[in-house]
């Protein structure tokens, strides 16, 4: 291989050259590229490695600028907005119903708890009181869409470790609550369920009991990638002590859900701030000390065993509650009066927050969003460096992102 | 005359089993893997649990266009499918399959085949470094340092097993075996098994290949019938160290009742099993870790394995 790059035009290199180029330092260690030929001393120059945006492990179009000396990472800086679809500037032009069909879309494993935030925000405004019935369903289906979410990276997670198995046991798993969630509400993904004032229909006839039979498979089968993978040797070896946050960094970076818990940050709006019904149910916050990789994928399998329990306490709820309706009726044309408003949830990622402001129209004049995983991966600048390329790849994993979640 | 015909019959059988086990064993994993994650596997292609899945794969493969990266060194890259393969052949010459079945009974075979078998990493090097891809070049490095790290137990068991012996031929191996001998160089089959894993850079110790991190490490810009290869060479690989630590560890050909070479193959069958069962199992090491196991375990591991080899022979007189 010869030079390609014109000598001071790019600090990048195709691989495999090292000799005589500019930024040339004495090294520590020797690393993969080629040692100075020319120089006095030994000189390695270090690799602009880009990691995306197309990357089996970015999950689809993040990009990490990774600055590599050897394998070892000396800087990083995580590039957004490849999957930017100006979620937000087309809040401005739907109407109220037309939003929660963009909203569910940004992080898209947890599109029933997307909804949930804009529907609160309208709610708020319009000083509307949901039918309890309504509550309680859709705080069940806010814990299974967490459940549906937290197995898909129960199951991607060690797949990017290299351990095949878990994630069909996961999938397994997302089948059996998925099943139950298409027939409430015919989407698989993209719920739609969620409407103002309410819930789109009334539940299937026998529907809960099918639901709470999908629970009960879920948790009995959920040990199966517990023994398989949380105390193999290798997933210790690969994900403890590695990439530890702690909470300072977190506080700084507004990290929140899952991997803020794992780092000991005594959070969750489910407990601290009740929505919903949450304030009448126990919810247990899982917290883990350790702030690492292994303690995030421990917080997030414990946290599919909570919902998994609420799930079944807001079933039990639903058996005993009166018949009644699930929905409000709406006007033909919903305008929100004039004012602002901040509804935040705890998303399965963690905190989803919508700013909301209206200026009386069927349209919001603005309506911002605060997704977890824009907040989340921004931390990754501060947890790389010093890591390794395969560190990369166990950190990144239990960073539990999703890619339209950080680009909106 | 009949010597040349002789010698010809046996290559033809060596080239068939060379082309035809690595398939099986390919598509025992495909099935074994789907089985023991909940699936079916391939069911479609050839009728009947999907046999011919592999037929199909490589009439795709063959089909599909051989793209060379402009910035590739264009004479390496092309042949590192081949450095990575032949080996893997050259090897299967001096396997024994049953008494008198060996391609060509070499007095240094064990010798002979823990040199050619080093070769065959050449290939992953090459193509890392002849594919002008970063990705590459970290899985051609990753390989050259798992290089360092399992090849000394590597040899170092196997001279266990030598020096048990008195031979360095395999038939003269396997014929010496007794069946104590499974306890005896039970540490040293353990170790020799572990390390031929990791010359094969099979799970758990994947990492120049480790496509969450480094795409397909060397593998990354090989399309067409050079990337067919290259998992042929894989397949050919598991078959190699399987039947290697089938006549080095497990006796080979002896056993009751059936026929030798019926024997051998059911070992080789077994531990084929065994290196897919691990895959489906296993997270991927990490690099550093990998030279730990080796440096910390493995090596003091095969050194104990020599020493008691040494005693058990030197009492036994």
């Amino acid at each position: 291989m010869s030079e390609r790059h014109a000598e001071g035009t790019s600090r990048e290199l195709h691989v495999g050259i090292g000799a005589g180029a500019e930024a040339v330092r004495p090294a520590p260690g020797d690393g993969p590229a080629a040692p100075g030929a020319q120089g006095k001393e030994l000189a390695t120059e270090d690799m602009v490695l880009n990691i995306g945006p197309q990357h089996p492990s970015t999950h689809g179009v993040l990009r990490l600028r990774l600055t590599l000396d050897g394998e070892l990472i000396s800087s990083a800086e995580p590039i957004v907005g490849y999957m930017h679809r100006g979620a937000e500037k087309l809040f401005e032009v739907r109407d109220y119903r037309q939003i929660i069909v963009l909203a569910n879309r940004h992080d898209w494993l947890s599109a029933f708890a997307n909804e949930l935030g804009v529907v609160l925000a309208v709610e708020r405004m319009l000083g509307m009181e949901t039918p309890p019935r309504a509550v309680w369903t859709r705080t069940l289906l806010a814990e299974l869409n967490r459940v549906l979410n937290h197995l898909m990276f129960l199951g991607s997670y060690p797949l990017e470790l290299g351990a095949i198995t878990p994630v069909f046991y996961a999938f397994r798993e997302r089948e059996t609550l998925q099943a139950v969630m298409e027939e409430v509400s015919g989407g698989r993904m993209h719920y739609m369920f969620n409407r103002v004032g309410g819930l789109k229909e009334e539940l299937p006839e026998g529907w809960s009991d099918r639901a709470a039979r999908a629970v009960a498979d879920v948790r009995r089968r959920l040990p199966d990638i517990e023994n398989l993978i949380v105390d193999n040797e290798i997933f210790l070896a690969r994900t403890r002590g590695v990439g530890v946050l702690d909470r300072e960094t977190i506080m700084q970076y507004g990290v929140s859900g899952p991997i803020a818990r794992a780092s000991g940050v005594d959070m969750d709006l489910r407990r601290d701030e009740p929505y919903l019904a949450y304030g009448e149910l126990p919810v247990r916050v899982v917290t883990r000390e350790a702030g690492d990789c292994h303690a995030r994928f421990e917080v997030l399998l414990e946290q599919v065993k909570v919902s998994l329990d609420l799930a079944d306490a807001c079933l039990e709820r639903l058996r005993e509650l009166p018949p009644g309706p699930i929905n409000q009726r709406l006007p033909k044309v919903l305008k929100v009066p004039e004012g602002h408003t901040y509804a935040w949830t705890e998303n399965p990622l963690g905190l989803n927050g919508y700013y909301l402001v209206s200026r009386g129209e069927k349209t919001p004049w603005r309506l911002k969003l605060r997704s977890a995983s824009y907040n989340n991966v921004q931390v990754l600048r501060e947890t790389l460096p010093g890591h390794l390329v395969s560190d990369m790849v166990a950190i990144l994993g239990s960073m539990f992102f999703v890619v339209g979640d950080i680009d909106k | 005359m009949a010597v040349v015909l002789d010698v010809a019959v046996r290559l033809a059988v060596i080239v068939a089993a060379f082309l035809v086990l690595p398939l099986i064993a390919g598509q025992a994993e495909h099935k074994v893997m789907a089985h023991m994650q909940a699936r079916l596997g391939p069911m479609r292609a050839g009728g009947f649990h999907g046999w011919a899945q592999l037929i199909a794969d490589g009439v795709k493969f063959a089909q599909k266009e051989e793209v060379v990266p402009a910035a590739a060194d264009r004479r390496v890259f092309a042949l590192a499918p081949a450095v990575a393969l032949i080996p893997y052949l050259v090897v299967l010459v001096v396997v024994p399959v049953g008494p008198g079945l060996v391609g060509v009974d070499l007095d240094a075979g064990l010798f002979f085949v823990l040199a050619v078998m080093g070769i065959g990493v050449l290939g992953s090097i090459m193509a890392g470094w002849a594919s002008g891809n970063k990705y590459s070049v970290l899985g051609g490095i990753r390989s050259a340092a798992q290089l360092v790290s399992y090849e000394l137990p590597l040899v170092l068991a196997a001279s266990s097993v030598a020096m048990a012996a008195g031979t360095l031929s395999l038939p003269g191996i396997v014929e010496a075996w007794r069946w104590w001998w499974l306890p005896w160089q039970a540490i040293g089959a353990v170790v020799f098994f572990t390390a031929g894993l990791a010359e094969l850079r099979r799970p758990p110790f994947d990492m120049p290949i480790a496509e969450s991190e480094i795409i397909m490490g060397p593998m990354t810009e090989y399309t067409g019938m050079r990337f067919a290869l290259f998992m042929l060479a894989e397949y050919a690989g598991i078959i190699v160290l399987s039947a290697l630590t089938t006549v080095l560890f497990l006796g080979g050909w002896h056993g009751p009742l059936l026929p030798g070479p019926v024997w051998t193959l059911l070992k080789v069958a077994a531990l084929v099993f065994v290196v897919i069962w691990v895959r489906v199992s296993y997270p991927r090491l990490r690099e550093d870790q990998l030279q730990r196991l080796a440096w910390v375990g493995l090596v003091p591991l095969a050194l104990v394995q020599l020493a008691l080899t040494g005693i058990v022979r030197v009492l036994a007189g």
